[in-house]
């Protein structure tokens, strides 16, 4: 530990306190030791994501916000796992269950909150579950494959969630509820009305103002009864009747609680060196269950933390939508009128369409819509921001698009999409979910809104519509900023630009593509030549002509260049496995040649250097003959394959690694690739082929192999990402081929697999290798395509004769040149 | 005047360059896409970068080591680099290169 740093100690790994740690290290990565407790085994994932986990529009992986790799990278201590138990204010400490005492000198309790249980007979019954938790998600899933009847108790916005996921895996769904309509908090009777309609379409049954008495069952659930003496069946009951702040630790320690932790405008509690966020929290009398509030909680917190003072937190205005697909619904602020005030009513029932909006004194108090929410972020800007609307109240319930003179005419387009137009075909990212990320998230660039949603962060070809929803959400606060750099000097176009032309235009010829695309120069420059030859060359696989005089020159002539203009020669050696007899021939070949230096490079292979020019035919037609082939040291191309002994040899061994590393080399050695592509197998966890900063990594266990991808072990050092874990040597084969063809196919040129990958997303690349098995199959049969014309070797052809002109003088002049 | 022949245009690729060894050193002959021809002493000015194995495209060179760019015409690096490689007159006729071995001047 450095002396000087002050040790902040977090309670809770969930999504409030983790986003106070990410915007401290933002304004002060050095300030803090950090250590931080999770209940749950899990990383920081996406608690709001649960739903479409359930409902089976998504997998865990794409929920998860911080994998482990973020809490290395900052030197963040993690106790996944661990309950904390105590906090002993005394001597500044907390404790686990399990003993532990790790002491503060900042304490932050994000503790969140949990579900309420109603104190009825029979809720201790296998078959009753609460809704709050990756492991609730996991057991009703599995419930879900094993029963048939399930019970949602509770009709406001996590029921309703939930009822549909359950729906959506094929149970009978019905869901209980107090009230005469659900979400009544959100919605009007109204709009609560035509949301029971549109749920009951979708098969789920409602049991509205019943109060529920007991859960039936004798060793698991049965059923429900109601206080009117009604009984249903059910295998799986939910609990989803709200929640309550999780207090009980600061309670403990003496920390001023109410409903929640009673915390001042910057997030203290009344003990100055214990901060708390998040839904445990309450602030000026509220407590808040949605994350929008919790992540202004914890940037005001962050700011505190890092000595700054220069924020407070002043309270929320919420807005709720309901994440049911294909459902739209939108509400925010007060919508029941109360004396005095005005009510502004549209209802269109054949469109499915309702909208209410409360005015007092000419401001917005409250929006209530269902089935055409585009305007609802609009709406709910003008009530947070105090507008006064009388100038525009005749037009106010068509919209923002219908405001005309009012300077909205340009971004109507975008401003009339539907919340569920799909924006981006690659990802599957509509408008809805790009606004939200922009309001909720309060992103202001197109790169912030790629990262988060992933919208165009893929072909790219959606840029332009992202860049008018981001100026049309924000208004104002929009600075639009080039994103498409141009390749070089001699064109206007970008990296996304040229393969998108060669394939739309099927061009075929780099002289075509330079007039398609309006080049400025005759014929490019060292910039755009090698990346416009390796573009068209991975899109005509066999048909387009290799352009040797745009390649640089260590591919033009296949060996490595030196200061001194001499060339290295690395000749391929499988897996790092050789023989004495092949040794021998380089050894002999070396002598041959009076090469200066013989070397063992990092990738295991061995390295002839300060070979001239005139020399490297022949000494490749020695090679050959002795069995060899170009190792592509020089090539934006495979490398190597580097192995370790493996299951052959050594004593913790758990496959065959050396042979795998051999059979991946065979598949993949020739192949042009965008940057240069390494590649390892290692026998067990210990790694000692280090896979795990590879280009694609293979890390051998028990149980199979598991595969890592987007490791980089040079300027930017990068522990690769973990794709997947597979059965047989077969698979990781065939996610190696459509890796590489992915990366091949879509990364610009020049970019290794790391900033592809953080540019595209991991989760980009599990959805298009892991999940999509026919799109696997079928990257992988292009990759194996391509390389039925790249596997020549290069040697042999040139020790054959071809290109001479490169390897000899034009001509031998005996007299100087005069200078 | 004292022009030498050194071999035939064909024997040049385009967009590519050719060496010709004298006793005092190699020289370097490059055909641009257009089929012009130009001739430089076969060092950067930079680090004595071989430019013959640059990539050529117009009328230049990027020198392989460093990516320093040099004009053909003159034999001067473009800025921001500055530095000249010698250049010498070449002219075509009839398919075959002929190539004068008084270096031109440079300027810096
Ligand atoms: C020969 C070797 C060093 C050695 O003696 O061990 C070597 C030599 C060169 N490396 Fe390397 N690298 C060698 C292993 C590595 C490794 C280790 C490895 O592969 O396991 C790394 C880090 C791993 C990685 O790439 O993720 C490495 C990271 C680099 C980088 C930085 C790449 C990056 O993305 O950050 C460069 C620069 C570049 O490619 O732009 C580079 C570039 C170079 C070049 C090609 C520089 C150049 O452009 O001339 C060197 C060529 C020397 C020559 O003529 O042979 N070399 N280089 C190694 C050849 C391995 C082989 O058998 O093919
Ligand atoms: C199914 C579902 C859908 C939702 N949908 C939406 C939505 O659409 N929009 C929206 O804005 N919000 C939504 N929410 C609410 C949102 O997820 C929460 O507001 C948010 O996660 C609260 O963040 P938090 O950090 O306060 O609590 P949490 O994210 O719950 O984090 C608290 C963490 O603290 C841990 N913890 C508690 N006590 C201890 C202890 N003693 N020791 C160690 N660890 C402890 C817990 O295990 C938990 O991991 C939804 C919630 C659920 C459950
Ligand atoms: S680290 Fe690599 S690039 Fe740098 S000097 Fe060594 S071999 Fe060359
Ligand atoms: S030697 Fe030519 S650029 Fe360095």
């Amino acid at each position: 530990m450095e002396e000087n740093k002050k040790r902040l100690v977090v309670i809770g790994n969930g999504m409030a306190g983790i986003r106070t740690i990410e915007e401290l290290l933002k304004i002060a990565p050095d300030d803090y030791e950090i250590t931080i407790f999770g209940a749950e085994p899990q990383p920081n994932y996406n608690r709001i994501l649960l739903s479409p986990v359930l409902s089976g529009e998504m997998k865990f992986q794409d929920t998860v916000l911080n994998d482990w790799g973020w809490y290395q990278e900052h030197n963040i201590t993690l106790h996944m796992g661990k309950l904390v138990t105590k906090i002993d204010r005394q001597c500044c400490v907390v404790e686990t269950e399990d003993g532990l005492v790790v002491p503060y000198d900042r304490l932050l309790i994000a503790t969140g909150s949990n579900p309420i249980m109603l104190p009825i007979p029979g809720m201790s019954l296998p078959g009753v579950l609460a809704y709050r938790s990756i492991d609730d998600v996991e057991k009703m899933l599995v419930a879900a494959r094993n029963s048939k009847r399930a019970v949602v108790i509770g009709g406001g916005l996590l029921g309703l969630e939930a009822a549909n996921g359950l729906a959506l895996q094929g149970m009978e769904v019905s869901v209980v509820h107090l009230c005469d309509w659900p979400m009544e908090r959100q919605l009007d009777k109204v709009g609560g009305g035509l949301l029971k309609e549109a749920l009951e379409k979708r098969g789920l049954k409602f049991y509205l103002s019943r109060q529920s008495e007991a859960v039936l069952g004798e060793d698991k659930v049965t059923g429900l009864r109601f206080k009117d003496g009604d009984q249903i069946e059910a295998d799986l009951l939910i609990m989803a009747a709200g929640i309550r702040p999780n207090i009980a630790l600061a309670k403990m320690a003496g920390i001023n609680c109410e409903r929640g932790i009673v915390v001042s405008d910057n997030m203290q509690t009344d003990d100055p060196n214990i901060y708390s966020v998040g839904e445990c929290v309450q602030h000026r009398g509220q407590t808040y269950g949605l994350v929008a509030p919790l992540f202004e909680q914890a940037k005001v917190a962050a700011n505190h933390l890092a000595g700054l003072d220069e924020m407070c937190y002043q309270g929320s205005a919420v807005s709720t939508k309901l994440k049911v697909t294909g459902i739209d619904l939108f509400s925010a602020g007060d919508f029941n009128p109360a004396d005095g005030d005005e009510e502004l009513l549209l209802q269109d029932s054949s469109r499915g369409v309702y909208k209410k909006l409360v005015v007092r004194s000419n401001k917005l108090r409250g929006a209530v819509m269902y089935g055409d929410t585009v305007d609802g972020s609009w709406y709910f800007q003008l009530m947070r921001d105090g507008i006064d609307i009388s100038e525009m109240r005749e037009h106010i319930l068509f919209g923002q698009a219908h405001i005309g003179e009012a300077g909205h005419g340009g971004v109507s387009s975008v401003a009339n999409m539907a919340d569920s137009a799909e924006v981006c075909g690659c990802n599957g990212v509509c408008k809805g979910t790009i606004v939200n990320a922009i309001v909720d998230k309060k992103l202001f660039t197109i790169e912030e809104v790629r990262a988060h949603t992933k919208a165009s962060a893929s072909c790219g070809s959606c840029t332009g519509l992202v860049e008018s929803i981001l100026a049309n959400t924000l208004g104002g606060d929009y600075s639009a900023k080039s994103s498409k750099k141009p390749i070089c000097a001699c064109t206007e176009s970008s990296h996304q630009d040229v393969p998108k032309a060669i394939r739309e235009l099927r061009v075929k010829t780099m002289p075509e593509l330079m007039r398609a695309l309006e080049w400025k120069t005759v014929d490019g420059c060292h910039v755009c030549r090698p990346a416009l030859n390796y573009y068209l060359l991975t899109a005509w696989p066999g048909e387009y002509q290799d352009d040797s005089h745009s390649r640089f020159i260590n591919e033009r002539v296949h060996a490595n260049i030196q200061k001194d203009g001499t060339y290295s020669v690395v000749p391929r050696i499988w897996g790092g496995v050789t023989t004495p007899s092949e040794l021998r021939s380089i050894a002999d070949i070396a002598d041959k040649y009076q090469v200066p230096s013989v070397k063992i490079t990092g990738g295991q292979r061995i390295d002839l250097l300060g070979v001239t020019r005139e020399n490297l035919p022949k000494m490749w037609g020695d090679l050959v003959a002795a069995g060899f082939v170009s190792g592509h040291a020089y090539g934006k191309s495979l490398r190597t394959v580097k192995t370790c002994v493996g299951s052959e040899w050594c004593r913790f061994g758990t496959q065959d690694s050396t042979g795998l590393g051999i059979k991946v080399e065979k598949m993949t050695w020739g192949s042009w690739t965008p940057h240069k592509f390494k590649i390892a197998v290692s026998g067990c966890p210990r790694n000692c082929a280090e896979a795990t900063i590879k280009d694609f990594g293979v890390v051998c266990v028990d149980s199979g192999y598991e595969i890592h991808i987007g490791g980089n072990g040079g300027i930017k050092v990068r522990v690769t990402d973990f794709l997947c874990k597979v059965a047989t040597e077969a698979e990781v084969m065939e996610y190696c081929g459509a890796f590489m063809q992915l990366y091949r196919e879509e990364a610009h040129y020049l970019d290794r697999t790391a900033p592809w990958i953080e540019r595209v997303g991991l989760a980009y690349v599990k959805q298009r290798v892991v999940d999509d098995a026919a799109g696997r199959a079928e990257l992988h049969a292009r990759f194996l395509e391509s390389q039925r014309y790249s596997q020549d070797d290069p040697w042999k052809a040139r020790a054959e004769g071809m290109d001479a002109y490169e390897y000899t003088p034009l001509a031998n002049i005996e007299q100087g040149a005069m200078q | 005047m004292n022009w030498i022949q050194v071999g035939n245009l064909d024997d040049i690729p385009r967009q590519g360059s050719r060496t010709i060894n004298t006793s005092t050193g190699e020289i370097a002959l490059f055909r641009s896409v257009d089929d012009q021809v130009f001739a430089l002493n076969n060092r950067c000015p930079h680090k004595n970068g071989p430019l013959s194995q640059g990539i050529v495209h117009g009328t230049r060179v990027t020198c392989p080591l460093h990516s320093w760019v040099i004009d053909l015409e003159s034999g001067e690096a473009i800025a921001p680099d500055s530095g000249c490689a010698h250049r010498y007159e070449v002219r075509v006729a009839h398919g075959v290169v002929l190539i004068n071995l008084e270096a031109g001047v440079c300027k810096i």
